[in-house]
């Protein structure tokens, strides 16, 4: 792969850092007037999700990652890999394992299309959409006429994943979620 | 191609206004405006700081003289000084190569003043005065701390005393990166200054006394505990660098030696030498009086007073547009 110049850096850039695929996340030029330039990175690691600082060398180089953001349909899981098909036509498929699919577990719903990384042509991680809709399997019955304001409980979602919802929630009923903060957003 | 401004038409009109404010600042307390050079037969010798270079050509013809644009009016305005000038000021054009970001421009305004017979405190609070005066409504309470108070304050080491060893591990416990373990000391601080202190320092606040290593063109003198100095400032708002001062060097023979100091840095950088700028020489040999002098970002000041902190808000075409 070819290498990127402290100069070239920008977010969104993707890197190999001790040996794992990063991204960076802000990227700024630091320079004391009388001082040495540095460059700032926001760096993420893609495998483990971990987010930290680091500071390079004006000039300093690093090899860039073959890291690959793609569209990808959820199709099943045979319990140790999650198997996905490119959302391009081609019907290529993918196997994540548990670690690359990590969080994103709670939000898996066959037919709905997620982003996968790819390092190396492999999986690293899923992301979900932003909303998904999903059906409750479990909750407490419904409070009829309760729509108007407070109160809450929990319901399992066909994932598995928990949330709280309004009380006048049915169990089998859709529900809209927002996958980034893991909350009921309305009925679907 | 996008063609419009990086600036907005109301941004530029409060730039016109401030520039306006600064020369009435300077019209009400005597100090003359003068106007040298942005190009120029020597470059700065800073290590960290590159000139860029121009050619200039007598007749078009493609043999030409190495000349560089200013990255500070300095050598320049010193030369005034020299000459009998008195109190001058300036707002120009300066350059540097390779400083590009959300807070560098390559090419910016700087405004630079020479205040003779001011000690390096008159100079700072002169400086707290203008930046009040451009900032209005809201008025800062300015902390002046020395370097050392500093580095104590936030973390706990004596840059003027602490070993070599403790400076480097101490940044390489706060920050990650990879350095040679010939980095000099004074990259290790910088790191430390940038990284660690900068974000914890008193909302607007000048910074004295910097270690000799890092004087540049300040007088050397010792402090209270009897270390050697540096009589140079810096201003830092909301953790930005304003503007960098000194009680200014005047002993021509101090002076050849410090550039000397700043090739043997540049040659250890594998940076080309710059030749010393024989006519600041000569003029300090004539006799500067006494005087301290600084220099303030007009961009950043912009930033300040407007809230934006992208440089490019603020300059009507930024790099990528010029």
């Amino acid at each position: 792969m070819a290498n990127y110049s402290s100069n070239e850096f920008k977010s969104g850039l993707k890197v190999m850092l001790e040996g794992d695929p990063c991204s960076m996340v802000d990227v700024e030029f630091v320079k004391p007037g009388k001082g040495q330039a540095f460059t700032r990175v926001r760096m993420k690691n893609l495998k483990s999700g971990r987010v930290w600082d680091r500071t390079f060398k004006s000039g300093e180089s690093i090899e860039a990652a073959d890291v690959m953001d793609l569209n990808m349909e959820y199709l099943y899981t045979d319990g140790e890999f999650w198997h996905f098909m490119l959302a391009d036509g081609t019907f290529e498929q993918y196997g994540a394992d548990a670690s690359a699919v990590g969080d994103c577990i709670k939000w898996l719903k066959e037919q709905e299309v997620y982003v996968v990384t790819l390092w190396n042509d492999a999986p690293i991680s899923v992301m979900a959409p932003n909303f998904v809709d999903l059906e409750v399997t479990e909750t407490d019955p419904g409070l009829k006429g309760d729509t108007a304001q407070g109160g809450s409980k929990p319901a399992i979602l066909a994932t598995g994943a928990t949330v709280r919802v309004p009380l006048f929630i049915e169990q089998g009923e859709f529900l809209k979620i927002d996958t980034r903060s893991g909350e009921y957003v309305s009925r679907a | 191609m996008p063609w419009q401004p990086s600036a907005n038409i109301h941004l530029l009109k409060q730039r016109a206004k401030v520039i306006n404010q600064l020369r009435i600042f300077f019209a009400a307390r005597d100090v003359l405006e003068v106007d040298t050079p942005v190009m120029s037969h020597y470059g700065v010798s800073d290590p960290h700081i590159d000139s860029i270079p121009v050619t200039f050509t007598a007749d078009g013809t493609s043999v030409g003289k190495p000349m560089y644009l200013m990255s500070s009016p300095e050598y320049a305005m010193k030369r005034l000084l020299a000459a009998g000038s008195g109190c001058i000021y300036q707002i120009s054009k300066a350059f540097r190569n390779g400083e590009a970001g959300r807070r560098h421009n390559p090419e910016f305004t700087l405004l630079e003043w020479y205040r003779v017979d001011f000690d390096l405190q008159q100079l700072m609070q002169e400086v707290a005065s203008l930046v009040d005066m451009v900032l209005e409504n809201d008025q800062l309470e300015w902390h002046f701390w020395s370097y050392r108070q500093a580095f104590e304050n936030i973390l706990n080491i004596d840059p003027l005393t602490a070993t070599d060893e403790v400076i480097r591990s101490t940044a390489l416990a706060h920050i990650d990166i990879q350095m040679q373990d010939s980095t000099p000391t004074d990259t290790w601080l910088d790191l430390l200054m940038s990284h660690c202190i900068e974000p914890k320092l008193p909302k607007a606040c000048f910074i004295y006394n910097y270690p000799p290593s890092q004087a540049a063109l300040s007088r050397i003198v010792e402090d209270e505990r009897g270390d050697r100095v540096a009589r140079r400032f810096e201003v830092y708002v909301n953790g930005m660098e304003l503007a960098n001062g000194y009680h200014e060097l005047t002993q021509a023979q101090e002076q050849e030696r410090r550039f000397a100091l700043d090739n043997q840095a540049r040659q250890a950088m594998g940076k080309a030498p710059m030749a010393a700028d024989l006519r600041l020489i000569n003029a300090l040999q004539n006799g500067m009086p006494s005087c301290s002098g600084v220099a303030l970002g007009i961009e950043r000041l912009l930033m300040l007073t407007t809230g934006e902190n992208d440089i490019a808000k603020v300059m009507a075409f930024n790099h990528p547009l010029a």
